[in-house]
């Protein structure tokens, strides 16, 4: 099979030459900073590192890390590195865990990134002939911009549809022959379950592929999504902080997503001493934005939990690879002294026959810790015996204490009923109030 | 010969009953039966109506999770000891019932009951041979 590729000789890059082009770009954007950007000219002061320090990669580690906690004290302004003269534009994450963290553009920021979400969009296999469906809100959110601009790289037809209001997704879908959805995987979960609603096959459905991000979500979810589309799905990387989606991207062969190396550096590091852990080894994923200009984060430290693999892909990318994350350093819950991921949860649920569409509460009673887990009913599965309810219920609680160790209470509640908000369902719900 | 049960999945919240039955009103469904079974967490509203249908789809478009169950529908006088002699036919029999409710008609001298069983088939032929008469959708209708 022929191989496609955005931008061929970059992405098939020898290794070696993939380093060397990161250590001369990373000299200069270390300099860029310094002299850019007070907030991290004190940081690397009182570490007592110069940019005559940095000669290559293998200095990496002698910089300070950046955290969201910085980013929330430098807000708006303090690690713009750009006048705003220079700046075109503006995005900003949702604010979930705390202050919204906004993120500048110059113009050569929003072409690089517009790249890094075409060489998603080759991978998947598609281009100029092809209908891109951009599911992903529009407007502060990276999601929608970011594979928007992608897909005018491309050339493919762009229908800019934005989250929401799925009976016109449909109808845009059908009537105009996508052939690549680009949306949450949560989001594309509904949209399928909403077309299998209908009545459509999946061989009634035009899409060929799916660009799935922005959330967690499991290989479980994958093969749902793929089954009832027809389609194959591929994930996509990406925070606002280091631009958006396309940090890194699937290829056909979806064993873990290709990081843009000439654009990003990836790091694995111990989340609690902040070392740099070797290749292979589970950490916290830290970013270096190479190029950016207006919001150069250097060695970012995402939360994600991640591996990273320089193992050889038929895809003919040299890229490394980064696993799906495994959780976030932050979204992991610490219940009744349990290390619970939502990643798991979602797991049991594909297992035994659910829709991943849950909610996660917990709360603690009398210093205790209550762990409840509410989740959506498939339609064929309710009767109307009470005793065969609690049967599903006990049942699905004691697979998820055979996962996680402690035991949910689980409620089934009504298909669709879940809140959703911008496509992305609020998983969790801690009301424990710990000081 | 069974008649068309509607069920209904409820969240404990408050105002979800009255938002069925309005709906219901709304498209000029008349309640003949009505039960509720109920866990801490969700009820499951029973329902015999004059057009199924009609609250069906009704229903189904405001998005409740509904099922069509058969049940049996068995006529018993209104006097004591009527209804124990039609379970007492079903208990011979051997049949197991999961849940059954009761409701008087209007005019009639006469009570009914939904019983709601493994097997209907086996249900009806015991209550039929023991000259219990059962009624339909269309007796439903009627009433």
């Amino acid at each position: 099979m022929e191989k496609h590729y955005y931008q061929k000789e970059i992405e098939t890059m020898p290794v070696e030459d993939i380093k060397k082009l990161q250590s001369e770009k990373l000299v200069k954007q270390v300099r860029h900073v310094y002299d850019n950007v007070p907030y991290y000219r004190n940081l690397m002061d009182e570490k007592g590192v110069k940019p005559e320090d940095i000669h290559g990669i293998e200095d990496l580690h002698k910089l300070p890390f950046l955290t969201k906690a910085d980013l929330r004290d430098a807000y708006p302004y303090g690690l713009l590195a750009k006048p705003l003269s220079e700046c075109v534009r503006i995005h900003s994450t949702s604010g979930t865990t705390g202050r919204r963290v906004v993120a500048f553009y110059t113009q050569n920021d929003v072409d690089l990134w517009e790249d890094c979400c075409a060489r998603a969009i080759v991978a998947a296999g598609c281009g100029k002939e092809d209908v891109c469906q951009v599911a992903y809100g529009y407007g502060l959110f990276t999601g929608g911009a970011g594979l928007h601009g992608g897909s005018h790289k491309v050339g493919s037809l762009t229908l800019p549809m934005s989250s929401g209001n799925t009976e016109r997704q449909i109808q845009f879908m059908m009537d105009l022959n996508a052939t690549l959805l680009c949306c949450t995987p949560s989001y594309a979960a509904y949209i399928s379950e909403s077309l299998k609603e209908q009545g459509y096959k999946p061989e009634d459905i035009p899409l060929k592929a799916g660009i799935f991000g922005a959330e967690p979500w499991t290989e479980e979810m994958r093969h749902q999504i793929e089954e009832t589309l027809g389609i194959k799905a591929y994930d996509i990387y990406g925070l606002t902080e280091t631009s958006g989606p396309g940090v890194s991207f699937e290829c056909e062969e979806q064993t873990g997503m290709h990081i843009n190396e000439d654009h990003f550096l990836a790091e694995i590091i111990d989340p609690d001493t902040g070392e740099v852990l070797p290749e292979g080894e589970k950490g916290e994923l830290v970013f270096t934005a190479l190029d950016k200009e207006a919001f150069p984060l250097l060695r970012y430290r995402t939360r994600d939990i991640c591996v990273l693999s320089r193992k050889k892909c038929s895809c003919g990318r040299t890229f490394i690879k980064m696993a799906k994350p495994m959780g976030r350093t932050d979204d992991m819950l610490i219940i009744r002294g349990v290390n619970v991921f939502p990643s798991q949860i979602e797991t049991v649920l594909l297992n035994e026959g659910y829709q991943p569409n849950y909610q996660i509460i917990v709360d603690r009673v009398n210093n205790n810790d209550t762990f409840e887990i509410n989740v959506e009913m498939n339609p064929e599965q309710f009767t109307d015996k009470v005793s065969e309810i609690l049967a599903m219920e006990k049942s699905l609680a004691n697979a998820m204490k055979t996962m996680l160790g402690i035991n949910p209470a689980i409620h089934l509640v009504a298909p669709k009923s879940i809140t959703r908000s911008e496509g992305k369902a609020v998983r969790v719900v801690d009301k424990r109030k710990l000081i | 010969m069974a008649i068309k049960q509607l069920t209904i999945f409820l969240e404990n919240k408050q105002g979800t009953i009255v938002s069925v039955t309005d709906t219901l009103a709304a498209n000029n469904v008349n309640i003949r039966a009505l039960s509720i079974a109920e866990t801490e967490d969700f009820g499951i509203l029973r329902l015999i109506v004059n057009d199924a249908r009609t609250a069906v789809s009704k229903l189904s478009e405001e998005g409740y999770l509904i099922k069509v169950t058969d049940v049996v529908g068995v006529k018993i006088g209104d006097a004591p000891g009527k209804l124990s002699a039609a379970l007492g036919v079903l208990s011979k029999a051997g049949i197991n019932m999961e849940y059954l409710y009761a409701f008087m008609a209007r005019t009639e001298k006469h009570a009914y009951v939904v019983l709601r069983v493994e097997d209907n088939a086996t249900a009806e032929k015991a209550l039929e041979d023991a000259g219990f008469h059962l009624i339909t959708d269309a007796d439903i209708d009627k009433l």
